[in-house]
């Protein structure tokens, strides 16, 4: 009788387990990467935007006052910022293939996520695998963080006002997924996980420069919350800078 | 034999386990709606408490959470209930089998929390709460005046059997209802549910329409039937409306009170048509006597 109860258990556990494992040790036993700052050269473009840049809607943050007392003017949603100078901004750009398999060391900085006046800050940024994530809550209000990763293990968690902050990190490239809070639906922020430290997201002037790049051929991959995915080739000559653009538009 | 007799407490307590279900499958469809799903990390506390700051989706999640501890502990009483004043065993099994499902159903929201959402268990979630939701509109009947009083049976008529016909249709919702759920928990396409909606919609009419034509003489058996086929159109009005909100808000940053409050209707609304469905099988059961020997006999004699 026990037998099925057992089995049953166990395929429930195997089941509800069977989400994102750990890096495989191979991975942890590639040559550590070493770049030739003789030689080593750089990325640099704009993310483009054709056509009428999408009016935002303001964030209904009537469901919790203290969210709204933090705005002096109505907070509108970051899902599609256009730039005066008609680009893109939080537009994740990364070097998506082409560098030589190595490990290469995250800073020892940790990237940081806000959350302040119940949004989120920043709204899309990068961050190395193994590279620390520093969560904190400056809101005088509850917050929830869920990483919707897929590759890498999702997890939930609460953070009252004023609680220590979450450190948190992620051990597989993942580009990109999004952080949301149940309590604040509107509260979205996306975070793209590189093996590598070529990435950057455009901000005000939607440009972007990856620095300290190895000469090679390189695939570049954009990315937009709303827009999707972009790639192109370059190559970056032995202390050259390479410019790509990507174009996305309404 | 011992003879069953009216308990009208019973019945009333039933009827008001009946109503509370559907209002916490209301509070459910507000929770995922609402995208609240996770608003509360823990269970089966809720930050660790019993009751925390009500506040943002905490209120709906929670609050889900309360009505649902209600929904058990009124489940319990019926039991219990049944246990000391319910002559006839099976309708004790079905106090048992109601607790069970409750039961379960917590056990499922507990954990569709605590694994994130995976929509096997979210969708497992939903299909039982509709089927939690018939089971105690089912006891609301088989404890009522009008069902221990007996029925005045009519016969089934051979040509245009129902008796099992009946049955397809609460199976037929079920499988819409579960299709809709998959779909909510972004399992499969709306499209599948979609696609399913004329097909549920002909069987709860084919089944309707039988009785309308041929077993009309029946009142009760009209009642029922015309009244799966009031709510059936309405479901199907609300599953359009209900589309064309999420359509329309589709770059929506939050859930907007339109969509929220046709998805929820949608739900609620389901619920009572996989209710009604199972309450017209029942009735059918019940009303229709099955003539099949009769039928065979008269076919034998015509034969030879």
């Amino acid at each position: 009788m026990k037998q099925p109860l057992v089995l049953l258990s166990a395929l429930l556990l195997a089941a509800c387990g069977s989400g994102p494992q750990p890096k495989a040790e191979s991975d942890v036993a590639l040559p550590a990467a070493h770049v030739d700052p003789a030689t080593a050269g750089s990325i640099s473009g704009r993310i483009l935007f054709k056509g009428d840049a999408p009016a935002m809607p303001v964030i209904d943050m009537s469901s919790n006052p203290q969210c709204e007392r933090q705005h002096h003017t109505p907070q509108k949603a970051e899902t599609v910022i256009v730039n005066s100078n008609g680009t893109l901004k939080n537009v994740f750009v990364w070097i998506k293939s082409g560098l030589a398999p190595a490990r290469w060391t995250p800073p020892s900085t940790p990237a940081r996520l806000d959350q302040h006046g119940c949004v989120y800050e920043p709204h899309v940024q990068g961050i190395m695998e193994g590279q620390d994530l520093d969560i904190v809550n400056s809101d005088p209000v509850n917050h929830n963080v869920h990483a919707e990763c897929e590759k890498n293990a999702p997890w939930n968690e609460s953070q009252p006002p004023r609680a220590e902050h979450k450190f948190k990190k992620f051990s597989t490239e993942e580009v990109m997924f999004p952080v949301t809070c149940s309590v604040h639906p509107w509260m979205r922020a996306y975070i793209g996980v590189s093996s590598h430290p070529f990435f950057a997201v455009t901000g005000d002037d939607g440009a972007f420069t990856l620095k300290g790049v190895p000469p090679g051929t390189y695939t570049i991959e954009a990315v937009h919350e709303k827009y999707g995915r972009k790639e192109g080739t370059l190559t970056v000559a032995p202390s050259g800078t390479a410019n790509i653009e990507f174009t996305y538009g309404s | 034999m011992e003879v069953n007799r009216y308990h009208p407490g019973l019945h009333h307590w039933s009827i008001l386990l009946a109503f509370c279900t559907l209002l916490l499958v209301v509070a459910g469809g507000l929770v995922t709606s609402r995208d609240a799903g996770l608003s509360v990390p823990d269970w089966p506390l809720s930050y660790g408490k019993l009751m925390p700051p009500m506040e943002g989706g905490v209120l709906y999640e929670h609050g889900h959470r309360m009505v649902a501890t209600t929904v058990g502990l009124f489940t319990i009483v019926s039991m219990v209930w049944l246990f000391r004043v319910e002559k006839r065993r099976w309708m004790r099994w079905l106090g048992v089998i109601a607790l069970l499902a409750v039961i379960a159903q917590g056990v499922l929201g507990g954990l569709t929390v605590l694994y994130l959402l995976p929509w096997w268990i979210s969708s497992s979630h939903a299909c039982l709460a509709q089927l939690f939701f018939s089971t105690t509109v089912a006891m609301a009947i088989f404890t009522s005046r009008w069902w221990l009083d007996g029925a005045d049976t009519v016969q089934e008529d051979p040509q245009f059997p129902i008796r099992g016909l009946s049955l397809a249709a609460p199976l037929c919702v079920l499988g819409q209802l579960a299709l809709g759920a998959a779909a909510r928990h972004k399992a499969i396409g709306t499209i599948y549910h979609i696609c399913g909606a004329p097909i549920v919609t002909g069987v709860v009419l084919w089944v309707s329409l039988r009785i309308l034509l041929h077993y009309a003489h029946s009142r009760e058996l009209r009642v029922g039937a015309l009244t799966l086929v009031g709510i059936t159109f309405s479901q199907v009005f609300l599953g359009i409306a209900a589309y064309m909100s999420r359509i329309a808000y589709a770059d929506a940053v939050q859930p907007m009170p339109v969509m929220v409050a046709f998805t929820v209707l949608h739900v609620a609304v389901g619920a009572l048509t996989m209710a009604g469905s199972v309450a017209l099988a029942i009735l059918v059961r019940r009303n229709l006597t099955p003539n099949a020997r009769e039928f065979s006999t008269a076919r034998i004699a015509a034969l030879s």
